[in-house]
């Protein structure tokens, strides 16, 4: 069974957000953000910075509690569960790629073990298994195979990028959080990761949640586009028609203010 | 002689009290470190401070104490924590290890097995096995209560990646009855067979970070590894040159300037015992020449 064929057999959403809200004191982080994840799905949010989109995210993925709401993870409920099975879940079946690799990566350690850390915490022991994994992790994203006993530190901005996603891609997740992976990466390089991360997207058949200020990038990537204001969702739909034909003022006013070069 | 101006073994009761709480919770959950109201000694923090409130809290008048410090029994941090007993408890001494109903360690376990009833004091620097890959303290807590210990390996991948092989060789991590991740304190890994089912108590005092935790009598202690990479024990390549001992562990002594050099026990009172056995080593005939 290939990972389309995979997602063509499910009838439930892998992640259901219901109403979720998170407030610091008497300012709203987000509010009412309710939406549905479907596996293989690619759902973008955009927003200007202050928007709520970074919190929106960081309470799905179980980083910051959120006040009000549900979230489903495959019919379990995340807000409910005890922080073990959370952290178990955040080893497993949940990667987070943050926007500045230096707070996804141990700087201190070498890409092979960067990449073999969530094997190791989920009881891999074999020396030589996890140094295999790791090699054909870092060639899955254009890392050549002597680079692994390197650390992160001696990597360019783009490669370190590239040696998260592996480590984050490495125990086979089904659901990926990406907090603006392309951000300040010039737009070569920036070129080339979408490249990959939609062949990976695709190939393993992830549901990914990806927030960004690029609308460029949730047009290669996302088949869903929410659009954040103030803490609250004022659009939502499929990538092209909210590109193409945007209802909200707000949404207008983000999409003409693209530079066309 | 006691020194009267002190109450027995220096702390005052209620001080003694508050650690014997701290080492049977210790006792009741192996490895688990509880922290306790570490107090001023009159020595260095590093010098032993834990170990010391560690063998106070656990002396009587009866008790027989025997104090080592890598190994030896004649070297400055042993020789003056002995005479610290001796003077403000007015305990026995002995450097004898069979006949010592308390050992008070640094960084090593007697060579000679230890038996029921004996009670081995560590001092340790710096309790948490966690520290250098994780530096915050409420993380490393979270750590063990989520029994999250994929880091740990981190490390031993890292050494591997690095030096072929397994390159931590003392502080060597051990997991605890399957459950907390321990560090033995800066024992050599030799020694970390040892700490497991043994039948003597192992208590450990870190002074300065304030933190018991303890081994009850046959527990067991895994020396963490992978299974291609097991854990080996590691000693120097040699016998004693005193005694002849092929399986003790030894220390590198330079004994000129040409190159010259000659490996003894580390353990001086095991050592002895083997000599005054009749046992001599390659160079135990001879006085052992003391360069200036």
């Amino acid at each position: 069974m290939t990972a389309m064929d995979r997602i063509a057999a499910v009838t439930r959403p892998l992640l259901q957000v219901d109403g979720l809200t998170k407030r610091y004191g008497a300012r709203i982080g987000c509010a009412d953000v309710t939406f549905d994840l479907w596996p293989g799905e690619v759902l973008g949010i955009v927003g200007e910075s202050g928007s709520g989109k970074s919190t929106l995210l960081s309470c799905l993925a179980g980083h910051q509690r959120a006040d009000l709401g549900r979230i489903l993870y495959d019919g379990r409920d995340v807000l409910a569960m005890g922080e073990t099975e959370r952290r178990g879940l955040g080893r497993t079946d949940w990667a987070f790629v943050h926007q500045n690799p230096r707070d996804g990566l141990r700087m201190g350690v070498t890409a092979g073990g960067n990449v073999g850390e969530r094997l190791m915490a989920v009881g891999a022991r074999h020396y030589g298994q996890i140094r295999d994994k790791a090699t054909d992790w870092l060639d899955r994203v254009e890392i050549a195979a002597d680079r692994i006993d390197d650390r992160p530190s001696a990597f360019s901005g783009g490669m370190q990028q590239r040696l998260q996603i592996a480590r984050n891609l490495v125990s086979s997740p089904r659901l990926v959080f990406m907090d603006e992976p392309t951000g300040g990466l010039d737009v070569s390089v920036q070129a080339r990761l979408l490249d990959l991360l939609r062949g990976l997207v695709r190939d393993l058949g992830l549901s990914v949640v990806i927030v960004t200020h690029d609308l460029a990038v949730v047009r290669l990537l996302a088949h869903r586009l929410m659009v954040m204001k103030s803490g609250r969702v004022v659009e939502q739909g499929l990538t092209d028609q909210v590109l193409d034909d945007p209802q909200h003022a707000y949404t207008q006013l983000l999409v003409s203010s693209v530079l066309q070069v | 002689m006691t020194d009267q101006a002190y109450n027995f073994a220096y702390l005052d009761e209620q001080t003694k009290r508050m650690i014997r709480r701290a080492l049977l919770k210790a006792i009741a959950v192996p490895g688990y470190q509880v922290p306790f109201a570490s107090r001023e000694m009159p020595m260095p923090y590093g010098w032993g401070t834990g170990g010391v409130q560690v063998t106070a809290a656990c002396l009587t008048p009866e008790d027989r104490l025997k104090v080592i410090d890598q190994g030896a029994d004649d070297t400055t941090n042993a020789v003056s924590i002995r005479k610290f007993f001796q003077r403000t408890a007015g305990v026995a001494t002995t450097e004898h290890t069979p006949d010592a109903t308390v050992i008070q360690t640094r960084h090593r376990i007697p060579e000679t097995a230890l038996k029921a009833g004996q009670i081995l004091v560590y001092q340790v620097p710096i309790p948490e096995p966690l520290r250098f890959l994780e530096p915050r303290e409420s993380e490393t807590r979270k750590m063990h209560e989520l029994e999250d210990y994929g880091l740990m390996h981190v490390k031993l991948y890292e050494d591997i990646a690095r030096h072929g092989t397994i390159a931590t060789a003392y502080a060597y991590p051990v997991k605890v009855e399957g459950r907390y991740v321990m560090d033995p304190s800066p024992i050599p890994k030799f020694d970390n067979p040892k700490l497991s089912g043994n039948a003597a108590i192992q208590l450990f005092g870190a002074g300065r970070e304030q933190r018991i935790y303890a081994l009850p009598p046959w527990t067991e202690a895994v020396s963490l590894d992978f299974d291609d990479h097991p854990f080996q024990p590691s000693k120097a390549p040699h016998d004693c040159d005193l005694c002849g001992a092929a399986d003790s562990y030894l220390d590198e002594l330079i004994t000129d300037d040409l190159g010259g050099r000659m490996f003894v026990c580390s353990d001086t009172d095991f050592c002895a015992g083997r000599r005054a056995a009749g046992h001599i080593g390659r160079l135990g005939a001879a006085e052992p020449e003391v360069v200036p």
